[in-house]
């Protein structure tokens, strides 16, 4: 094994500074001659006496990071093996972590819900490509100049296709006390919604100032959350919204069924508070009676028992969004296009829908918001795309309504599916018509442009 | 070096030849046939024949314990394998048997050892279905690496510096990476017979520079195989168990 020093090269790595000593591994910056920008070296701690865990977990970054892409993880450099001296190189995110925010608590409602989207999209991302973190709190998460979260040590993760080197190895739970979900706590460590857990901890702490659970030291201070509910969120801020409390309790449910599907659904929730469905969650003033409590405690009916076996997939809870078009009556395109919608809601119980529904604006002209008769245009909308909807049957909290206001319908249709990351878009297509000619066919423009599934659905004339 | 790992070919010819056509666009280096090019199958004349040549290529190539019992007359199997290797017996002429019986029980090349069955006693042809039976191979022998077949279902065993053993079920297509200095054990998944529920060839492919395995699935003509085996008067159950995966 090589002792690092400054200035020393590793593989042609040059060795900078030592920027952080953690408990399983210490981080240098280095610099590479074939890259431009500053870069990270990761080295494990493998002293004698040291946490065996912390060579398991970094082997285990060693496997995930490389297989991981995108925006909301750092690049991966390079690696080398225990043969020598282990290490792993990264892309260096320029900022800081989320830590300092603690320091400075409570935190705003909006930027708290900016935040919690913005990781939320990461944690849809990175379970897009089979990882759940399982270790997710503000030191492992980083925002980038261009506003994207970047999630960072993978060290506890675990790869759905690649085999699980912790869990073999350690009986303890391993994670991060405040924010470790209870079925983590259990020993699990396949389920995607653990991460939405551990969020749902964070984001309560940022509003609150108070971590849910504490910070407990012994596996039966961890275990309480199982049976212990934390202080609702509105009764230590009573400035916090309804909205924001009913996303805060759904993550931290003991149930991970009754959190939200996926990561994608709660970052919808956290752009679109005036679209969350309220419950009882949303009203809840204190923590559940002692008589309950006592029961998920002993009662075996009443005790949690989570499933191992429990196969999670991101796919089958999708966003779905229908673009709706109130204002041409088409009574048979409009069947054609529920029944279409009918089917896909069907097969994934998971999924929800966002009815969206173009206001055209003028290009010069500014538009009065009223129509002729003095009613609201973008109220109306709503209603019209409620009443379009509602013989889908949907429940409120599988169902949102979006009126845009914008110049170019397909634009408009174009941003909206990316910023919130629907899956698949299903639209009518205008009839042949001399508007189409003139116009040019919306449906034709996203299906080439959409970074989702698009169906393109018509009536059979 | 890449090296494209075979196992249990069980003398099916439609499943050895979309295999071989598959690792030629891969860019292999070596094959390595874990054993079992015979028994079960309609083909075992023209699967010997392709192996011969494939040896004299440079491939590695196993005995497993269909091979030997039809080199030599030996008891221990199930009916439908007992049936099968007296059809076989007939199937091939002296020579191929006589190949087949004189091929090696294992072979070592660098941190890797070959063998079709558990590692600690190869002529017991014992299965390695669970972590304690991959831990006694493991144990049995100072390879970093053992690649055997004869369970006819992909599995992947780690043993980690605490002696403790991580099992995984390989994803097809997707690359795991076995790591020093754990030590690893790879069942490869079978060519001509597969068990797991898929009815496609299995192979794989191990890349020594990356360190990567990866599980291959190559769908071929399961009904002509399956027919084969039906018109070569073979039991039933071994025609109907291809088109099953199982």
């Amino acid at each position: 094994m090589i002792r690092l020093v400054e200035g020393e090269v590793l593989d042609g790595f040059t060795i900078g500074r030592l920027l952080h000593v953690g408990g399983m591994a210490a981080l240098w910056q280095v610099t590479h001659p074939d890259h431009d920008s500053d870069l990270l070296m990761k080295v494990p701690r493998l002293a004698e006496g040291e946490d065996p865990a912390a060579i398991v977990s970094f082997e285990m970054e060693q496997m995930i990071l490389p297989r991981l892409g995108g925006p909301h993880v750092p690049r991966f450099i390079a690696s080398g093996g225990f043969d020598r001296q282990p290490y792993l190189v990264m892309e260096r995110i320029p900022g800081r972590s989320l830590l300092p925010l603690i320091d400075d608590l409570p935190r705003p409602i909006e930027e708290v819900a900016d935040i919690g989207a913005r990781v939320a999209e990461a944690l849809d991302a990175l379970h897009r490509q089979h990882v759940v973190h399982l270790d997710v709190k503000p030191s492992n998460i980083l925002m980038r100049d261009s506003g994207e979260a970047v999630l960072v040590d993978f060290g506890l993760s675990r790869h759905a296709q690649l085999p699980d080197l912790m869990e073999e190895e350690f009986r303890l739970p391993y994670g991060t006390a405040p924010y470790m979900a209870p079925e983590q706590v259990m020993g699990i460590r396949s389920d995607p919604r653990s991460d939405l857990f551990a969020l749902g901890a964070m984001l309560y702490f940022l509003v609150t100032g108070t971590r849910p659970f504490g910070d407990p030291q012994r596996l039966k201070g961890l275990q309480r959350r199982l049976w212990r509910d934390p202080v609702p969120p509105r009764a230590r801020r009573a400035e916090c919204p309804e909205w924001m409390q009913e996303i805060i309790l759904r993550c931290l449910e003991v149930r991970p069924e009754r959190r939200h599907p996926t990561a994608a659904q709660l970052a919808f929730d956290l752009r679109h508070p005036d679209q969350v469905a309220l419950t009882a969650r949303a009203t809840k003033r204190r923590q559940d009676g002692w008589a309950a409590t006592l029961r998920r405690r002993f009662h075996p009916d009443h005790r949690v028992r989570f499933d191992r076996a429990v196969a999670v997939m991101v796919e089958d809870a999708p966003i779905l969004a229908v673009a709706v078009d109130v204002t041409e009556q088409d009574e048979a395109l409009s069947a054609t296009l529920r029944g279409t919608l009918e089917k896909l809601l069907a097969t994934m119980p998971g999924a929800r829908l966002a009815c969206l529904n173009v206001l055209r604006q003028n290009r010069i002209a500014l538009d009065s918001t009223l129509d002729d008769f003095g009613r609201n245009k973008h109220v109306q909308r709503l209603v019209e795309l409620k009443h379009w909807a509602a013989p889908l049957g949907l429940p409120e909290g599988r169902i949102t309504f979006h009126v845009l206001e914008a110049v170019n319908p397909a634009h408009a249709l174009l941003d909206y599916v990316r910023m919130n990351g629907v899956d698949h878009l299903v639209m009518g297509a205008r009839a042949v018509s001399l508007k189409r000619k003139l116009l040019g066919s919306v449906s034709a423009e996203l299906a080439a442009e959409a970074p989702c599934s698009v169906t393109v659905v018509r009536a059979r004339s | 070096m890449r090296i494209a790992l075979l196992a249990d070919i069980h003398a099916n010819r439609e499943a050895f030849e979309a295999c071989l056509d598959d690792i030629a666009r891969r860019d292999v280096d070596r094959l390595v046939l874990l054993g079992d090019l015979v028994g079960y199958g309609a083909d075992p004349a023209w699967v010997v024949a392709k192996a011969r040549a494939l040896l004299s290529q440079g491939a590695v190539i196993l005995r497993g314990n269909h091979d030997e019992a039809t080199a030599f007359a030996r008891g221990g199997m199930t009916a439908d394998a007992a049936a099968a290797i007296a059809w076989t017996r007939h199937a091939v002429s002296a020579e191929d048997a006589a190949f087949l019986g004189a091929l090696p029980m294992e072979v070592e090349e660098d941190d890797r050892l070959y063998v079709h069955a558990d590692a600690s006693a190869p002529d017991r042809w014992i299965y390695v279905r669970d972590a304690d039976d991959a831990r006694r191979s493991l144990e049995a022998c100072t390879a970093r690496l053992i690649f055997c077949g004869h369970v006819h279902a992909p599995a992947l065993y780690g043993l980690t510096a605490t002696a403790k053993l991580v099992p995984f079920k390989p994803v097809t297509g997707v690359s795991v990476p076995l790591p020093r200095p754990r030590r690893w054990l790879a069942v490869c998944g079978a060519v001509g017979q597969p068990r797991d529920g898929d009815p496609a060839a299995a192979w794989h492919l191990f890349d020594v520079i990356s360190g990567e395995i990866t599980l291959h699935r190559v769908p071929y003509d399961v009904a002509t195989a399956s027919d084969k085996v039906r018109q070569a008067g073979l039991p039933e159950s071994l025609a109907t168990r291809l088109l099953r995966g199982r």
